[in-house]
């Protein structure tokens, strides 16, 4: 990645001003301001765009018991912030730049539809990415992608408009050029995306290892897959960091799946979890290679040999309850839950009537009073 | 000229050699102060449980006076376990014991309609499940850790080092249960 960024802006020094070390020197400077800003809000610009908002343990309890179960099973040293996204796809995200300073983000429409299993199984994935490192290193080629990106799109317009003018340089260097400016781009996202997918089926294999539990994953994913809704907040960038691609719904880039989709194949995923006879890395390993073909899987190496499960996830002793279905009722009030949240964090105002109707008023509503639509009663805002 | 440049290669291979024994060293006592913090972190979950039996206590009794026996069961599992002070592994059999008392109790609970409705019971219920998953979690961890460790201790030249300075022992939190100890079941 740093490689294919520092020829990238040679070549850009050498066409402008007919100097690599120009281009070179304004790359370094540009790469180290641009990871200055990453490692210091980085995760708080990410989290902004994509309109996450930070919750605490009174607003869903369920939410945050799950996270610290699975801090507690990943043995992180410090408790993520917890988000929630006010968006109706089913997804997920960390980020933050060490375990000690990381945050979890999940969909309003991922809590709606998960149960506590699922949820458990997503959230260890998340926690996996962050145990790994995983977020500090997918904010950084972020970033060099981005400035590659945002560079070549600059260049190539101002190439435009001054193409008349210029009469400087061989032909040949000017194709150099171009090549370097179309191709810098697409091998840098190409690198990236190869970085993200090695990492998603590392995440899996540890969130099998911290549940115990494969097919609380393997169902979420499901569940998550089989949506169709778009994401909103996502873009080409962050989409990496998404659990499931939230940008998917293309049936060209389903068919270039394995270059240029961001994850793997999500029913691959899905078939490996389901495969695992057991639940510690070999068996992950050993699914891996049934279901891909490949003989070298993404978690080969990363085995802590000997770990194997000395404990199953017994606890359930309570939680067995959840059925696998959740019943309407159940639904309707996570919807309820989470949309109160949301208007919450959005400065909305609440009168509870006595008749038990919570009235809510956006932030920008100026009148003084309002009636209640059930019993008529007054109240003043 | 020969006699000094063998000493040279002698204090370097004593300087490696030294070097390597403190490595070592570090790394079992990294290892050995996880297993502490891991253990750490059951008790921290397991005075949360503790604490919270009483809260339930309170609020199932004006429901369910018929079950008595239920009741008590849980606050004597409750006590024996508290005073419990010994090891890994009869601590574990005192909490696991409380953990099927706890087990009853929520099931005894589902004949009880208007208990369920209770918001308060209903809070209880989540907090007592997110405890019982954390001790889980805590206890799988402390186990990794321990395997680890143990590991780490046996391969030569480390048992060696482990000799010289006695390293302490540290035994599973296992279970005893036998219904606990089979594999969750995989549904589709």
């Amino acid at each position: 990645m740093l490689i294919i960024f520092a020829m990238f802006m040679s070549a850009v020094g050498l066409y402008f001003v007919n100097d690599v070390l120009f281009g070179l020197l304004i790359g370094i400077v540009v790469w180290i301001v641009m990871c200055l800003i990453t490692y210091f809000s980085g995760d708080k610009m990410f989290l902004s765009s994509a309109g996450a908002k930070k919750i605490t343990k009174e607003d869903f309890p369920v939410l945050y018991d799950v996270v610290e179960e699975m801090k507690i099973a990943s043995g992180l040293p410090k408790m993520p912030d917890i988000y929630i996204i006010d968006e109706d796809a089913p997804n997920a995200f960390a980020t933050g730049r060490s375990p000690e300073s990381a945050s979890v983000a999940v969909t309003r429409g991922l809590l709606v539809r998960l149960n506590r299993q699922e949820l458990q199984g997503v959230i260890a994935h998340e926690m996996a990415h962050i145990a790994n490192s995983d977020i500090l290193v997918m904010l950084y080629t972020g970033t060099i992608l981005g400035t590659i990106v945002l560079m070549s799109d600059i260049l190539l317009r101002s190439r435009i408009n001054t193409r008349s003018s210029s009469g400087k340089g061989g032909g040949y260097i000017i194709i150099l050029y171009l090549l370097a400016l179309i191709l810098g781009p697409i091998c840098a996202q190409l690198i990236y995306l190869a970085i993200s997918r090695k990492r998603e089926y590392l995440a899996d294999a540890c969130a099998a290892q911290f549940t115990r539990y494969p097919m609380g994953l393997a169902n979420a994913l499901m569940k998550i897959s089989s949506n169709t809704d778009e994401m909103k907040s996502a873009n080409n960038v962050t989409a990496a960091m998404y659990i499931v691609n939230p940008l998917k719904f293309d049936k060209v880039t389903k068919k270039l799946n394995d270059l240029s989709s961001t994850h793997p194949s999500t029913q691959e995923r899905i078939k490996i979890l389901t495969k695992m006879a057991n639940v510690d890395f070999e068996s992950y390993e050993k699914a891996f290679k049934a279901i891909t073909h490949k003989s070298q899987s993404p978690v080969t190496g990363k085995m802590s040999k000997g770990v194997s499960w000395a404990v199953p996830l017994a606890a359930a002793a309570i939680s067995t309850a959840i059925p696998e279905e959740e019943p309407p009722e159940v639904k309707i009030q996570k919807h309820r839950q989470t949309e109160n949240i949301m208007w919450k964090y959005n400065d909305y105002i609440f009168i509870e009537c006595e008749c038990g109707t919570k009235l809510k008023f956006p932030p920008e509503y100026k009148g003084m009073e309002m009636k209640c639509p059930h019993c008529k009663k007054v109240h003043f805002v | 000229m020969g006699g000094n440049t063998l000493t040279l290669i002698g204090v370097a291979a004593a300087i490696i050699f030294i070097l390597l024994i403190i490595r070592i060293y570090n790394s079992l006592i990294a290892k050995k102060n996880q297993v502490k913090n891991a253990w750490a972190q059951i008790e921290v979950q397991l005075k949360r449980r503790y604490d919270l039996i009483p809260n339930l206590m309170e609020t199932v009794k004006g429901y369910m006076e018929h079950e008595r026996a239920t009741l008590e069961a849980v606050v004597k599992a409750r006590q024996i376990a508290m005073s419990s002070q010994g090891d890994a592994k009869s601590q574990a059999n005192a909490e696991n014991i409380l953990t099927g008392t706890l087990k009853s109790l929520f099931a005894v609970a589902e004949n009880y309609p208007d208990l369920k409705a209770n918001q308060n019971f209903l809070a209880l219920q989540e907090e007592l499940a997110t405890t019982e998953n954390k001790i889980s979690f805590a206890r799988q961890f402390y186990n990794d850790c321990v395997m680890n460790y143990n590991t780490e201790k046996e391969i030569f030249p480390n048992n060696v080092i482990v000799e010289v300075f006695r390293f302490e022992n540290f035994t599973m939190f296992e279970i005893t249960d036998n219904e606990e100890r089979q594999a969750p079941k995989v549904q589709f």
